[in-house]
């Protein structure tokens, strides 16, 4: 549901960057959508397939890209790849460590004519 | 389906609407799109190949969050609270937890200490803006239709519709809903949610997102627990997992047990 929400947070966005850029349409659109990012790759492709009619993304080719997510570990400083939000560092299975990555849901770039 | 322009950006409509006002609606029709379609070639629908060739296409670099339009209008939103010094506090939950039933008896209990101001959140209906308004606390409702949780530019106007004054406490009760809330930041200073024991000890598991951005969970209904399955050491052992920064609060807004720890954490927050 809220992927709707996004993917007309993501076409007023990128229409804004292709005025600016004097563009007419945008072909393609490459997305990092992190683990940890709250955001479901198939709901936001259906999401963009409807969000993207008659705007300047419609028929644009959207690039999903996966992004791994990391953590710092509070108690040791050992960094990890970490799969879940339960889990441990794995070093001195401590829980109080900071995610640095894989939070992000990020426009990287869009190709435009 | 918009109804001005016919575009299908039916998730930026939504409503504001004050009780006692009956339905009339303050904002009819809230818009936030804007209404130029840059159709750049027009073709009819039976041709749509596209026969040119792209080597004049080029990429431009972007590097901005998904959410950055909503980010801004949050940011904004909570330089203007601070200034104000107003304390707003983002209530999250599934529905039902309890948000306005503990809303109503802070309230009642509070309100002839601090300023409060209200704003609900539902899809439809204003019948918790309706209660709220029982206690003489200023409040507003935004009924969200389709969309499943309360953004930063629904307060944006709702805190300009209310004439909020200084020092005063924003209660924001959003969407009954775990999932969507917890990637809209509304500019408020604390998210606090509201989980009660009728619920399962493993919500924070199931529900990693809310958990991981909250900053108090209050637990309610405790008054059932008794009758309920429900093991309060392993619930926060499980939201401890989650976010290891997360304070709680037992209590039962039906009894008033409890209580006096929540109205505390909410007098520490304004001095
Ligand atoms: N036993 C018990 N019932 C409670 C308690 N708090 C709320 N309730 C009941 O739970 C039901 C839902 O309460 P609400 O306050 O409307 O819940 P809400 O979170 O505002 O619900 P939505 O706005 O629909 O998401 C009502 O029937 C309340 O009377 C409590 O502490 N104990
Ligand atoms: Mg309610
Ligand atoms: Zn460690
Ligand atoms: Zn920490
Ligand atoms: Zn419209
Ligand atoms: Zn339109
Ligand atoms: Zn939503």
């Amino acid at each position: 549901m809220h992927e709707f929400s996004i993917a007309l947070n993501i076409v007023k966005l990128t229409e804004e960057n292709a005025k600016k850029a004097n563009a007419n349409k945008i072909l393609a659109i490459d997305i990092e959508v992190g683990k940890f990012s709250g955001v479901v790759n198939d709901a936001l492709r259906f999401a963009m397939e409807s969000a993207t009619k008659e705007t300047m993304l419609e028929h644009a080719q959207i690039n999903l890209i996966d992004k791994e997510a990391w953590a710092i570990c509070e108690e040791c400083h050992h960094k990890f790849s970490i799969e879940n939000f339960a889990d441990v560092c794995p070093e001195c299975h401590s829980v109080r460590y900071t995610i640095t990555q894989g939070k992000e849901l990020r426009v990287k770039s869009i190709e435009i004519e | 389906m918009c109804d001005t322009c016919g575009c299908g950006n039916s998730d930026t409509e939504y409503t504001l609407l004050r009780p006692g006002m009956a339905d009339e609606h303050l904002s009819a029709h809230a818009h936030d799109h804007s209404h130029d379609h840059p159709h750049s070639h027009s073709h009819d629908s039976s041709e749509h190949t596209h026969h040119h060739d792209h080597d004049h296409s080029r990429t431009l670099n972007i590097e901005q969050d998904a959410l950055q339009q909503n980010n801004l209008v949050a940011e904004r939103n909570r330089g203007f609270l601070e200034a104000k010094e107003i304390l707003a506090v983002n209530l999250v939950s599934s529905p039902g937890s309890g948000k306005t039933t503990l809303l109503e008896k802070t309230l009642v209990d509070l309100s002839s200490s601090l300023g409060f101001f209200v704003i609900e959140g539902d899809q439809q209906t204003a019948n918790d803006a309706a209660r709220i308004q029982k206690t003489g606390v200023p409040v507003i409702q935004v009924n969200t239709g389709s969309g499943c949780h309360l953004d930063a530019e629904m307060v944006y106007r709702s805190v300009k519709e209310l004439k909020i004054t200084d020092h005063a406490v924003l209660m924001i009760e959003n969407v009954g809903n775990l999932v969507c809330p917890a990637l809209f930041d509304l500019g408020e200073k604390f998210r606090v949610v509201i989980i009660s024991v009728t619920e399962g000890d493993d919500k924070a598991l199931k529900y990693p997102y809310m958990f991981q951005s909250s900053h108090l969970c209050i637990i309610n209904k405790t008054d059932l627990l008794p009758y309920v399955d429900f093991d309060v050491e392993k619930f926060k052992e499980y939201a401890l997992r989650i976010n290891h920064h997360l304070e709680f609060i037992e209590l039962s807004a039906k009894s008033g047990d409890g209580l006096n720890d929540w109205y505390s954490w909410i007098k520490k927050q304004t001095k």
